[in-house]
């Protein structure tokens, strides 16, 4: 029996008058990596800012490690947040930073450390996600789509967290360069035993990392099970959206 | 029919009224919140002494420019006007008063404002579009005591002290007109310019600064955190920061004087 790292029970958030989460339950298991696909807009990048606090929700619970982080404390939240990382869609670098101060932003800000102790941390956690260590003072603008996704993976997991977020992290990229990103936050889960969630619409990364798949229209969770079962299932909605199809049950707003 | 003419009427009235107010609403939870963050560790030492440079130190050509053309035009109006009349000393105060009270504190702010308040809401517009703010939450660092408190305590700080700077900028402009303009005698105006120096008036324009500080950071803080939408959107938050805190300095011109000196 494994335990449940996240817990959500009925989230809804609303923006003006359209319903972005409508009751959403989802668990994750620990060390579990777990995927949420669906289109453009339907709430996937709004669920994981709400499960790290940087949106509330109108209603509903979000369990970390058994605690309510809605409405929780700004010390709680704090708290939380060491215990995460996250990586950005376009990668969320500090542009006035070098890279390595990016990556040893924690490190610097949070625990003090000294700045050339960091910078050896950093360059380590660099060459662990495959940049060398003369990419180390240039400026985040300097670099290429998939080295900033790198940059950024590199800044996600340099604090060690239990729970990794990961947007989109193959949009953009070529597929190779995506399939290298892949194989980065594999290794580094797996390195960390970390519990993940993915949000992507790229089915060759969503295959990839997942060791679970859930679907997310209209707001609610509507679908969720392994690769294998996801590749089984009659379900028109998954069918729908893993093969690609403009036609289906799924309507494409215009 | 007279009633739907009301309710027209109203509805028209009431929907820019309510989006006001609720924006004024958002403001001041805004300047709560920031002031509750500038008062509370940690603070970004660093940050705050990056800040004091880009606003201070950097804006000293800016503000001495401003000064010293304010000061000498001065010098050369009020001249006319009081031609005959004992006119050195007349243009020495009239030089005197109107740079310390009015022009060094208000054409600084107003420059510093294009300046930095653009710059700021730039900044953090361009930070906020691309996640760079959310990265800071998921960092366990907060954008208000990281970003803001530094910004907001720089400009508090260091405003005055341009002001000091430009105010002796534009008494030296004064100055340049009326001995080499005017034909003054200099010891006879640098007298008289001390003699009718008084502390009210530096710290009349030292006050004023300090406000104009606040509001030309908290402008361009809270118009930045507020863009959205890509370029357009972090192109807006710099015109409105700067339009804002401009207009804002103006008011607050006319309000701090007045609390000053109504008698």
């Amino acid at each position: 029996m494994s335990e449940t790292k996240i817990s959500i029970r009925d989230l809804h958030k609303v923006f003006g008058s359209k319903k972005v989460l409508d009751g959403v339950d989802l668990d994750i298991q620990k060390g579990e990596s777990l995927v949420v696909i669906g289109g453009s807009g339907t709430g996937k990048s709004v669920l994981i800012k709400c499960i790290q606090g940087l949106l509330t929700p109108d209603s509903g619970s979000i369990k970390i490690d058994g605690v309510e982080t809605v409405d929780a404390k700004e010390s709680l939240k704090k708290d939380m947040h060491s215990k995460m990382g996250m990586l950005f869609q376009g990668g969320a670098l500090f542009d006035s930073l070098s890279v390595w101060e990016n990556v040893a932003f924690s490190l610097l800000e949070n625990h003090h450390a000294a700045r050339d102790h960091a910078k050896m941390e950093a360059i380590r956690v660099l060459r662990q996600v495959g940049l060398a260590p003369d990419v180390a003072d240039l400026s985040p603008s300097e670099l290429s789509g998939g080295m900033q996704k790198r940059v950024g993976l590199a800044r996600a997991i340099i604090t060690k967290p239990e729970i990794i977020f990961f947007d989109e992290p193959t949009t953009g990229l070529d597929p190779i360069m995506a399939d290298v990103i892949n194989d980065l936050i594999i290794e580094s889960a797996k390195g960390l035993g970390a519990t993940t969630l993915t949000i992507t619409h790229d089915m060759a990364s969503a295959r990839k990392i997942a060791d679970k798949i859930a679907m997310l229209y209209q707001g609610k969770i509507i679908w969720q099970g392994t690769v294998k079962e996801m590749d089984k299932t009659d379900d028109p909605f998954v069918v729908q959206f893993v093969n690609g199809c403009a036609q289906g049950p799924i309507k494409v707003e215009v | 029919m007279q009633q739907k003419h009301i309710e027209t009427f109203l509805r028209t009235l009431g929907k820019p009224l309510v989006k006001f107010v609720i924006s004024l609403g958002e403001l001041v939870l805004f300047i709560l919140k920031s002031l509750y963050h500038a008062f509370t560790p940690p603070f970004y030492l660093k940050n705050f002494v990056k800040q004091m440079l880009d606003i201070g130190f950097y804006s000293l050509p800016v503000v001495g420019l401003t000064t010293i053309f304010a000061g000498m035009v001065i010098a050369m109006q009020s001249y006319s006007g009081f031609a005959g009349m004992g006119a050195e000393r007349m243009v020495a105060d009239v030089v005197l008063i109107s740079v310390t009270r009015e022009l060094a504190p208000v054409l600084s702010a107003l420059m510093v404002a294009g300046r930095i308040g653009a710059a700021m809401a730039a900044e953090i517009g361009t930070m906020k579009v691309t996640e760079q703010l959310d990265a800071l939450t998921t960092l366990s660092t907060n954008p208000f005591k990281y970003l803001f408190a530094p910004r907001l305590w720089a400009g508090f700080i260091v405003l005055p002290f341009l002001v000091l700077f430009g105010d002796v900028i534009g008494i030296f402009g004064g100055y340049i007109v009326g001995i080499y303009k005017l034909g003054f005698n200099p010891a006879n105006y640098i007298n008289a310019t001390l003699e009718y120096l008084q502390a009210l008036d530096i710290t009349t324009g030292v006050v004023k600064a300090a406000a104009f500080g606040f509001i030309i950071a908290l402008m361009g803080c809270y118009n930045g955190y507020r863009s959205k939408g890509g370029a357009q959107g972090v192109g807006e938050a710099t015109t409105n920061a700067v339009v804002s805190a401009s207009i804002l300095i103006l008011i607050f011109n006319y309000l701090i004087t007045e609390l000053l000196f109504a008698k």
